[in-house]
């Protein structure tokens, strides 16, 4: 039977093919426009470490001591806090960030270039799932002892040494020789999702945490010894003294904890809390109370970290595909209310209401398979436009497997609804009064 | 032309009828959104940076190592200003369409320690108003004697100027010659404003609000170079300026992001922005090719189906004329139907982007332009089919099918 409506289908096209053209781009153009934006916005909300992001927490309070009191705690640790908690060891792993450039003088003859560095602790990698090339981390006895010991990203080992293995070679990094220990291997995590500090105000213009991770890992104490003028801070409440970041009236770094079990979140959410209260007893914190404690994926939300200008594009292109679909909608229901004396024929020569319903269906869902691969086509096309643009994250836009099944699939359902009323309508037709008209 | 007969026809279309001119609410709620989202856009991209942005090159340093600073300032300001075609040379810690470098919380009152305002304070030398092309608006500029060098962040002269509508909205209604803003413990006096001095990272809601302090070159101040001279020789300055510091500084890093010709660094600040109009733009032209195409579909349609129709009417003496306006005020209809329902769905759409967007809302000079581009849209794409309907001979009426 299906065969037989294939057939009936195939020919009512062929019969007006201006107007098959014309249903068939109106969904191909729909699915195009929402299928883009779609793979961008599924790129840039999907979590960042699967199986492992719902285990790190991020720890924040209020650390200011000035007149304004903020509403929401900083997105920062000041360095004291941060590194109380840290040393206290209460999570399963810890790890402190901080970020700035550092000059890094490549051999002699080539021009120096600043490099995206963070200082950090050795339970970075094993925490953010860090792939490592080449060496490894640096140990927790260097890192206790300052050692000029330093990770690479995999872009700055080919930059720096065409990609060889280069542990255990030397680099100038803002006058400072330092030994490299590790090198990463491929690894672009989206957002950068580490330090998110500013996200959240930056009215959605937040491309930048989409660009590739930091090209230098240094101990933090390392990173504070040779590069002390280079790292930035989020925001002060008094004026710092220059260099001196450990002491500086500043909220200038991220920690982050591992907790693996809900009595362990429970239980550092205490002892986050009785931190606080300890210090603010002190006299050291002043603010009231102002404590949080969110997983990754609650801190990606809250930072609004998927740029405003995409969401703005799927809404848009979700509109839009609303649009092409009336379209498509009114056109099926002119096209098969026209057929109304050739469904009467059938009607009056025994077909069922649901044999024309199906009948009428199977035309629809042909347009949506046109439309379907017209769409991927436009989807391809539209994906390599969002690549031409000036976005961090051009890079990592294509289409994946689930996502071109999607447009196809999406492309039949949005035709088959399209086609659903106007074919009710159809079956609806009463065979005697067509055939009168005959 | 009388309307009834055609409303009694539509009523016999009702879900035909309905869909289209939801389509068209749905168009029109977008257009004026996406119209607005562009003229926002195109409005940022043409700020008035309030300098001379074709006749300066800009030259952003990092990495100056701070116990040669001094020196480097002197030599590549001479350097600088010794290539030809460059009028002068001015160094600060920022300049419209760099890295911003100043921006500080201050207060307007001594003893209230609540930090209320922020701005962008740039610190620049001599030569810094002239190289750049700022023209006075009150009180006066400073004078030699109150450049001083930078303690740690700022300079300690306590002198400040400016932008001037900034300097109204800091005290509305006031002369802010002689006014106070406090920073830390330090206070500075405003001793004259300038037309107006764009801030390094314009967004929508921060634009001009940026101060001016004197410094000298040196230590603390040696990382951005602002080098006048004619739009013609502005790249090759450009060219020769780079060349000048890896010769002369090799161990400094040009930070070229926020390198170069100021009009290049303009169009690489919008180039998201750009973008994002193009495809807004891009976006606006698909809808109303889709809607219009949907209009000419089912008109055709119509006219197909109802050619007896048509051919009586001629037959009874109806005109070819009349025939085309029957059309064409059958079109203004449903698009007239659809645009009233679009409006209200264009403030509601406004309303749901402005919660998440930060959008300002809709003004309403907005809908009457995108009802009256769809009126055109309807009565373009009904034309085609409306002049095939018009065509229709009279004798039809004395066929049977």
């Amino acid at each position: 039977m299906f065969g037989y409506y294939l057939d009936l289908a195939l020919r009512s096209l062929r019969r007006n093919a201006v107007l098959t053209a014309l249903m068939v781009l109106a969904i191909a153009v729909g699915i195009g426009a929402s299928m883009t934006t779609l793979t961008v916005m599924q790129l840039l909300s999907g979590d960042p470490l699967p199986g492992q992001s719902t285990r790190l927490y991020y720890p924040q309070l209020d650390p200011e001591t000035g007149a304004d009191v903020r509403r929401e705690p900083p997105p920062l640790l000041d360095y004291i806090s941060a590194q109380d908690l840290w040393r206290s060891g209460k999570a399963d792993r810890q790890t402190m960030i901080i970020d700035g450039g550092i000059k890094v003088q490549p051999q002699a003859g080539q021009s120096p270039f600043i490099a995206n560095t963070v200082g950090t602790t050795s339970d970075f990698f094993p925490m953010f799932r860090v792939p490592f090339r080449y060496g490894s981390a640096w140990s927790a006895a260097d890192e206790a002892g300052a050692a000029r010991q330093v990770v690479i990203s995999e872009a700055l080992n080919q930059r720096l040494f065409g990609g060889a293995d280069s542990v255990g070679r030397r680099i100038v990094l803002n006058g400072s020789s330092v030994q490299v220990v590790g090198v990463l291997d491929h690894w672009r995590p989206r957002p950068r999702f580490y330090l998110l500090a500013g996200a959240r105000h930056s009215g959605g213009n937040t491309s930048y945490f989409f660009g590739p991770p930091h090209d230098v890992y240094l101990p933090i104490r390392t990173a504070l010894d040779i590069n002390a003028g280079n790292f930035g801070w989020y925001t002060c409440w008094a004026k710092p003294e220059p260099k001196n970041l450990p002491q500086a009236p500043c909220e200038s770094v991220a920690l982050w904890v591992e907790l693996d079990t809900p009595a362990r979140v429970a239980d550092y959410r205490r002892y986050l809390q009785g931190y606080d209260a300890q210090q603010r007893a002190m006299g050291r914190l002043t603010h009231p109370a102002n404590v949080a404690m969110m997983s990754l994926p609650e801190w990606l939300a809250y930072q609004n970290v998927v740029p405003g200008d995409v969401k703005l594009q799927t809404w848009l292109a979700f509109g839009f595909l609303l649009v092409c679909l009336l379209n498509t909608v009114g056109l099926l229901l002119a096209k098969f209310l026209r057929r109304g004396g050739e469904i009467g024929v059938r009607r009056a020569l025994g077909a069922t209401r649901g044999s024309i319903f199906l009948q009428c269906l199977t035309e629809s869902g042909v347009i949506g398979m046109l439309g379907g691969i017209l769409g991927l086509a436009l989807t391809l096309l539209g994906l390599w436009l969002v690549r031409q643009q000036p976005v961090e994250y051009a890079d990592i836009v294509a289409l994946n497997v689930p996502m071109f099944l999607l447009t196809v699939a999406l492309a039949i359902v949005a035709a088959l609804l399209a086609g659903v009323v106007p074919a009710m309508r159809a079956s609806r037709i009463p065979p005697a009064l067509q055939l009168k008209t005959l | 032309m009388q309307i009834q007969p055609i409303l009694a026809a539509l009523r016999r279309h009702r879900l035909a009828v309905f869909l289209i001119a939801m389509e068209i609410a749905m168009a029109c709620a977008i257009l004026c959104n996406a119209l607005f989202l562009v003229f926002n856009r195109v409005d940022m991209m043409r700020i008035n940076s309030g300098v001379d942005e074709s006749r300066l090159v800009v030259v952003s340093l990092q990495g100056v190592d701070e116990t040669q600073a001094g020196d480097l300032v002197a030599r590549l300001r001479a350097g600088f200003g010794g290539l030809a075609g460059v009028e002068s040379v001015a160094v600060a810690n920022a300049a419209p369409f760099t890295q911003r470098a100043g921006e500080i919380g201050f207060r307007l009152l001594a003893d209230d320690m609540h930090y209320n305002q922020q701005g962008h304070f740039y610190v620049a030398g001599p030569n810094f108003a002239s190289t750049l092309g700022l023209t006075l608006a009150s009180g006066r500029w400073f004078t030699p004697d109150e450049y001083g060098p930078i303690g740690e962040f700022l300079p300690r002269t306590p002198s400040v100027m400016v932008d001037a509508a900034y300097a109204g909205e800091l005290w509305p209604g006031q002369d802010p010659l002689g006014k106070q803003v406090y920073s830390d413990k330090e206070a500075y006096r405003v001793i004259g404003t300038y037309t107006s001095l764009m801030r390094p990272d314009p967004s929508p809601g921060a634009r001009h609000n940026t101060l001016l302090l004197a410094g000298l070159p040196g230590r603390h101040l040696s990382d951005v170079y602002v080098l006048r001279t004619t739009p013609e020789q502005a790249q090759r300055v450009w060219k020769q300026a780079r060349a000048l510091v890896a010769r002369m500084a090799p161990t400094v890093v040009v930070d070229l992001p926020h390198s170069g010709p100021m009009s290049d660094l303009r169009r690489a600040y919008f180039a998201a922005d750009r973008a994002m109009a193009g495809l807004l733009i891009g976006v606006i032209g698909l809808l109303l090719g889709i809607t219009a195409l949907g209009i000419a579909g089912l008109a055709s349609f119509w006219v197909q189906q109802r050619r007896r129709q048509i051919g009586v009417r001629r037959a009874l003496g109806a005109s070819r004329r009349d025939i085309l306006r029957y059309f064409q005020t059958e079109n203004f209809l449903i698009v007239s139907g659809g645009i009233v329902v679009g409006m209200t769905l264009a403030f509601g759409l406004n309303l749901a982007l402005m919660r998440v967007y930060e959008l300002p809302r809709l003004p309403w000079s907005y809908l009457p332009a995108g009802a009256v581009a769809l009126w055109l849209l309807g009565q373009l794409a009904v034309l085609g089919p409306a002049l095939r309907a018009a065509a229709v001979p009279p004798v039809v009426a004395t066929r049977s099918v």
